[in-house]
């Protein structure tokens, strides 16, 4: 009883380390080949308007209502204190420092990352990616490396919108609908937020972009069994992706505040 | 086990390939000479296409060795096998057309992967070969406005239009109504004479195996069970033979 118990223990250790390992693999392909091989210009750029043009409207929304519900919510709590001068500067650090790049992470997950693992997903089980094989075309060179480079590229602009535009949604509520001094609220925003947060904020967007193109793309190549197993693999992809993103967070957060830490020291 | 006293294009000695559990390929021995048309019949699920993935690397086996111009292609790697896979084109079951492509992108991939910019020589490419496979006038369509014979012949044309060597085909005929099944024994038939290709053809369709092949294999429970001409399978009394033949004679597909 105890030693099938461990014995089923076991294996989903084992495997969740073998999954780990087929990504860590799946990262090291693409990095090399990105460094040794030709660019192919036309599908990054194509990658570039999937990834980056096109998920800008979701992002914009995303941070815009954060940025409008966030300032709401700390003027309720700030007010009764008297210091409601004080929410741009916590609007701001919160989102530049976490909100910002962890919704646009899991909204990119949901769009692009489902996208990725669907499209790759279908040309394996439709034997496109064996004729990419077998017309001597490595399938890493061809479709993933250029979607990591534009998630490489896109991830940190769409980070940078996102928490710009929260920004602007959150001077319009403290100011024009909570009544906060505008002066003041922009003077205590920008003394408290400081170059390492904005730093702190496109470097996770950088990281949540390679988890996202190497999970849903890996999951894309490795999918199997028809339409079923590629429903199941953009499934996978957007759950694992958004958990890979929560859970690095925190270890990145602890990590970046040694090199970039919070306020004012 | 050289053909017809010609130095075989492929070669393959003892292989062997399980998937999961089930012993798919059990010990097959075959050559190809060069220029010559190999067909492989037997029963559906019996491991032929498994045995044509594994001559371009698309599978690897169990056990084994695969000799492709002289070279031996088990244990490579992905970026090794690049260099067999250029001389080596393969025709798979459903066309395998990339559909994001127009006709002509999917024809023009294997010239633009090889390095070829001018657009004029492209163009020239794609018209010679649209008509060897009888498709002109189709160059802007998508792959799933295409019939399943005109999926098959674009995905030809892609397969041949580097010139490899050597032909693969799986499943050329399945599917098809038996006036475009024999439009593609015939392209198989001039690519042949026109071009001299080496042929290794996976069918279960007699009237074609018969048409196009020098010599036929029959693959029976992971083996090579008879090797001989189309005349001498014809003249076989073996009793397993003469059922698979009449028995795909009565069994029309």
């Amino acid at each position: 009883m105890f030693v099938r118990f461990f014995t089923a223990m076991g294996a989903v250790v084992v495997s969740f380390f073998i999954y780990l390992g087929e990504v860590v693999v799946l990262a090291g392909e693409s990095l090399r080949s990105a460094v040794t091989h030709r660019m192919r210009w036309r599908l990054f750029m194509r990658q570039m308007v999937d990834i980056g043009l096109l998920s800008q409207l979701v992002v914009v929304i995303t941070g815009g209502f954060t940025g409008a519900v966030f300032a709401a919510q700390t003027y309720f709590q700030f007010n009764k204190l008297g210091v409601a001068s004080g929410v741009g500067a916590v609007v701001s650090a919160a989102l530049f420092r976490e909100l910002g790049p962890v919704l646009t992470g899991l909204m990119v997950t949901g769009r692009v990352g489902a996208a990725m693992s669907a499209e790759i997903g279908t040309m394996k089980v439709t034997e496109q990616i064996d004729a990419l094989r077998a017309l001597a075309v490595h399938p890493v060179d061809y479709l993933v490396v250029p979607r990591m480079l534009a998630m490489m590229v896109s991830m940190p602009l769409l980070v940078a919108e996102c928490i710009f535009f929260g920004l602007i949604a959150s001077y319009f509520v403290s100011v024009h609908i909570l009544d906060i001094s505008g002066p003041y609220y922009v003077a205590n925003m920008v003394r408290w937020t400081l170059l390492r947060d904005i730093v702190m904020g496109l470097t996770k967007g950088f990281c949540f972009a390679l988890l996202i193109v190497f999970i849903s793309c890996h999951k894309g190549l490795t999918s199997r069994e028809g339409a079923v197993g590629v429903g199941r693999a953009t499934t996978e992809a957007v759950v694992n992706s958004s958990l890979a993103i929560l859970i690095f967070n925190f270890f990145l957060t602890m990590f970046l505040n040694v090199i970039f830490p919070a306020g004012w020291q | 086990m050289a053909v017809n006293g010609k130095a075989p294009m492929i070669a393959v000695r003892g292989l062997k390939k399980r998937i999961g559990a089930q012993e798919i390929l059990r010990g097959v021995d075959i050559s190809v000479g060069t220029g010559e048309t190999l067909v492989i019949i037997g029963r559906s699920g019996g491991g032929k296409s498994v045995l044509l993935k594994n001559l371009i690397g698309l599978m690897q086996p169990n056990e084994g060795e695969i000799w492709i111009d002289g070279q031996n292609i088990i244990g490579l790697s992905e970026r090794q096998l690049a260099g067999i896979r250029r001389k080596v084109g393969i025709l798979f079951q459903a066309g395998a057309l990339f559909d994001s492509m127009t006709v002509e992108e999917n024809i023009a991939f294997p010239l633009r992967e090889a390095g070829e910019r001018d657009a004029h020589v492209i163009e020239q490419k794609i018209g010679e070969i649209l008509e060897v496979i009888e498709l002109d006038g189709q160059q802007k369509k998508m792959p799933v406005n295409l019939s399943g014979g005109m999926k098959k012949r674009v995905g030809l044309a892609r397969a041949i239009i580097n010139r490899p060597s050597c032909i693969l085909y799986d499943e050329p005929t399945a599917g098809l109504d038996p006036v475009v099944s024999d439009s593609i024994n015939r392209l198989i038939r001039r690519l042949q004479e026109r071009f001299h290709v080496t042929s290794v053809v996976v069918t279960h369709d007699m009237k074609s195996a018969f048409h196009i092949g020098d010599h036929i294999a029959y693959l029976h429970e992971g083996r090579i069970y008879f090797y001989g001409t189309p005349e001498e399978i014809q003249a076989s009394t073996d009793p397993l033979i003469q059922d698979f033949l009449i028995g795909r004679a009565t069994l029309a597909d």
